[in-house]
């Protein structure tokens, strides 16, 4: 109870925060620069997708290859019920302004996509997180071009041709919002009871389970909450491009969400942050050498595997962390009296 | 009927080549426990070397089996050479590291390879040239063409020649011992290096192959072509069991036929989701695959 | 013949071996025992190459073994048995023996060498077709150490023979440890079994946890009652 109640304080702070930048920021340079606004859109939402993915790749060790997948569902999901099922919102909620209407419609949107990837989560992970390690990555892998395929097929959605006129309901504030809600969220999530499970299932899913940690509910907890964030963060690029082609969701795109946390360093949330961003700044400094691009990047990456596994952040923070205060605790436990760091929340379970 | 035979035949085709690239993937997994999603690329790169040799050597030879035999087979070399490369600088340095690293570093050499193709055999489909002159072959009332007949004995006879080598043969048997138990083969002596280099070198042949082959039956190449062909060759190595000789064949027969009749009687855009739903189902009931052993992996 | 001075081996971040010196003399059997997790394999290991020592050095009839890929050591004329018998289970039998001998290209020396090998162990001629893995565990443990014999080791190392065995099978093993002995090969043996291993062993070191703490004739070790108390249970 005390959790929820101080991610629901950290989040709301969060948004003001945000709020307050943005209305600021949105007066300001941004608009008159939408070259720069659009990097920011998109820098926003890989955001999301990495730092999501991060908590079941880099947290929980469960290597899924098929973040795209969830991206997809998402997008194509948000999309559908404004496109869908908007006018009839807005006359639902036809007594508020303009703003209003807009923001109850992405609102539910988002739920919507949310609600879907959460159960695509979940429909995936239960049967699929029993496997280990390389059999995940495949059904993981598996399931972002079945996904893909079906979505091509649905005449509905748009199909080969792509979905067109979804409203443009997204902006920087929602986008930055949900940047901060997943951080917040996943930052939560590593400093509580779940987080050290999380790491514990990683580092030995064996000595997890003897010390009784339930492996599979964790790691299907992580792996929805995961693929949730990655549905969200479908529904904010669908309502910004306004477009939705499957091209923008194949597996490709899952391997360069890894990349991002994979050159920041797996398990960090501050790497996944500063993996998406370079990945979405990179490409745009590259323009002039486009077919340079992938080649550089690439190379960076295995050149990064290969002499700093840990990424440019690696885990250091995080773990370090964790470890001071789980030495505390010991220490704590022992007769020496310590005083334990801050409760944060950390205590509980 | 006949068209059903028909199908069967395209599908035991296109079943083949997927079973060569799959016994790349299969016998990497097996040595290094790495799903090694470059092989798919270097099926591509077997297709370019083959591309551009026809180019030089074609009517060299008096007879057009010959030019092709070379072809293949210097194209075979030049992957079994990517390969050991790949190994060498890409996957060695990071043997100690985790398994994830590896595969990281798989992703990341895929991408180079196919970006790199793209850069530098240009990103448009390719023609690849008629090695044989096509004739046709009646069968009763079927149609076949001597190139299909000559990919499927080019394909069997390969894998025979693989199943020998492997059970046969002195570095046979110690690769088999590698992929058991990696430091009891090197009490035995085995340079586990060594082995493991081989066995890319001769995955990446067999990649080679594929790829040629298949330019023999459908002749557009491009820098991509090894992406969706490599995974469903790796699904092929999962569905027979990753890791199990037979099970890559198997596997390969079974996606090929799968697809071909999917595409042959229900809709052609579900051609490539087959592939993997049948690895899902696969996965979910049987997760060793058809062939394989201890599931759910131990410690 | 083989010469540990000053070993120390860490296992990841733990402490596996500190400054652990030992010697086997030339045509002996010497025995290692402590118990569990005393880091008796961990020796073992860092003499064939599968760790590496960070301090000390190993030699073997005068050549330093640090840092030589374990191909190679065992090519000097090595051959460990390793703890829990590690007998390619997918291969059969005769495969097994065959990979034993890896390094022996003439086929017919070969054949000669399995045949020897078949006559210290005749349960494995019956067995030749089968697979390893369905051995039952003493027949495995014979395979392994008739495996190891196929590289005429001068040197063999072995990890906890009597491991898991019934009494009978156990000096059946022994039985045959010493014939190999007698026909040349020097032998470190590894064991929890202490009172057997004093028995079969001419000198004895005591690990624990990592260090060395006794060390002397086995016959006298065995009337010691520091490990009559710790290991021979008395």
């Amino acid at each position: 109870m005390k959790r929820i109640f101080f991610v629901l304080s950290t989040l709301s702070l969060l948004g003001l925060l945000q709020w307050g930048v943005t209305t600021l920021l949105l007066d300001g340079p941004i608009r008159q620069g939408p070259y720069y606004y659009q990097i920011l859109i998109l820098a926003g939402i890989n955001i999301v997708l990495a730092v999501s993915l991060n908590l079941t790749n880099g947290i929980a060790g469960q290597f899924s290859i098929g973040h795209a997948g969830f991206f997809a569902v998402g997008a194509y999901m948000a999309a559908s019920v404004s496109y869908y099922a908007g006018p009839a919102i807005r006359g639902l909620v036809g007594f508020l302004p303009l703003a209003g209407q807009d923001a109850a419609v992405l609102l539910l949107a988002l739920a919507a996509a949310a609600l879907a990837t959460a159960l695509a989560g979940l429909l995936v992970g239960i049967p699929s997180l029993r496997l280990r390690g390389d059999y995940l990555a495949i059904v993981t892998l598996g399931f972002g071009e079945i996904i893909r395929v079906l979505i091509l097929n649905i005449d509905a959605v748009g199909g080969a041709r792509g979905f067109s006129g979804i409203p443009k309901l997204s902006n920087f504030f929602w986008v930055y919002l949900l940047v901060a809600a997943v951080i917040a969220t996943v930052g939560n999530l590593l400093r509580s009871s779940y987080g050290r499970a999380f790491i514990a299932i990683r580092e030995n899913e064996i000595a997890a389970q003897a010390m009784g940690i339930d492996v599979t509910r964790h790691k299907v907890l992580a792996f929805v909450i995961s693929s949730m964030f990655a549905g969200m963060a479908g529904c904010l690029f669908g309502h910004y491009t306004m477009y939705l082609h499957t091209n923008s969701f194949t597996f490709v795109k899952s391997f360069e969400i890894i990349i991002m946390i994979a050159i920041g360093g797996l398990g960090s949330i501050e790497g996944a942050v500063l993996g998406a961003v370079l990945l979405t700044v990179l490409p745009e400094a590259f323009r002039g050498f486009e077919s340079y691009r992938m080649i550089i990047y690439s190379l960076a990456l295995i050149l990064i595997m290969i002499y700093r596994p840990q990424g440019i952040l690696g885990q250091a923070s995080v773990l370090k962390r964790l470890g001071a205060r789980m030495a505390a605790r010991r220490s704590a436990q022992g007769n020496v009296p310590v005083t334990a760091p801050a409760a944060d929340g950390g205590n509980g379970g | 009927m006949e068209s059903f035979l028909q199908q069967l035949i395209n599908g035991i085709s296109l079943g083949s080549i997927y079973a060569l690239v799959a016994l790349g993937y299969t016998m990497v997994y097996g040595v290094l426990r790495l799903i090694n999603f470059a092989h798919g690329d270097v099926y591509m790169l077997g297709a370019y070397f083959g591309f551009y040799l026809s180019r030089i050597l074609q009517g060299r030879t008096p007879y057009h089996l010959l030019d092709a035999a070379l072809v293949m087979f210097l194209s075979m070399l030049g992957c079994a050479i990517c390969g050991l490369l790949m190994e060498r600088f890409a996957y060695r340095p990071v043997r100690r590291a985790s398994r994830l690293t590896m595969l990281i570093i798989a992703i990341g050499l895929s991408l180079l390879i196919e970006n790199a193709g793209q850069l530098i055999f240009g990103a448009n489909p390719k023609f690849f040239p008629q090695l044989i002159p096509e004739s046709h072959i009646k069968l009763g009332g079927l149609m076949l063409t001597n190139q299909q007949v000559i990919v499927l004995l080019t394909a069997v006879t390969l894998m025979i020649l693989l199943n020998l080598f492997i059970y046969r043969s002195r570095t046979g048997k110690a690769m088999r011992a590698v992929s058991f138990n990696m430091d009891a083969a090197k009490l035995m002596g085995i340079d586990t290096d060594r082995i493991i280099a081989l066995t890319f070198a001769l995955g990446s042949a067999l990649a080679a192959a594929g790829g040629i082959l298949v330019s023999i039956n459908i002749p557009g190449i491009d820098p991509l072509m090894g992406v969706m062909t490599g995974l469903k060759a790796f699904v092929a190595a999962v569905l027979g069991g990753i890791g199990n000789i037979f099970g890559a064949v198997l596997g390969g027969l079974i996606l090929g036929l799968a697809e071909v009749m999917v595409a042959g009687y229900g809709s052609s855009t579900y051609r490539d989701a087959i592939a993997f739903l049948i690895l899902i189902v696969i996965l979910l009931f049987k997760p060793a695959g058809l062939l394989g052993k201890g599931a759910v992996e131990k410690v | 013949m083989l010469t540990l001075s000053h070993v120390s081996t860490r296992y990841g971040s733990i402490q596996a071996l500190t400054d652990v010196s030992l010697e086997v003399e030339k045509g002996s059997v010497a025995t290692l025992i402590g118990a569990n997790g005393a880091g008796k394999s961990t020796a073992l290991r860092s003499i064939m190459g599968l760790c590496q020592p960070h301090a000390g050095e190993i030699l073997f009839e005068g050549r330093k073994l640090n840092k030589i890929p374990t191909h190679r050591i065992a090519a000097m004329g090595i051959a460990l048995v390793p703890e829990g018998r590690a007998v390619f289970a997918n291969l059969t039998v005769l495969e097994n023996l065959e990979l034993g001998g890896y390094l022996q290209r003439d086929g017919k020396r070969l054949r000669l060498d399995i045949d020897h090998v078949y006559e210290v162990f005749p349960r494995l001629k019956e067995r030749m077709a089968q697979m390893a893995g369905t051995l039952s565990g003493g027949e495995q443990q014979m395979l392994a150490i008739g495996r190891a014999l196929m590289a005429h080791p001068r040197l063999l190392l072995l990890d906890e023979p009597s491991l898991g065995l019934a009494p009978l099978m156990v000096h059946a093993i022994f039985d045959a440890v010493d014939r190999i002995n007698r026909e040349g090969a020097t032998v470190l043996l590894v064991e929890q079994n202490a009172n057997l291993a004093l028995k079969r062993s001419r000198k004895a070191y005591v690990l624990e946890t990592g260090r060395i703490i006794m060390q002397g004739d086995s016959a006298d070790l065995a009337k010691d009652p520091r490990v009559q108390e710790a290991y021979l249970g008395e």
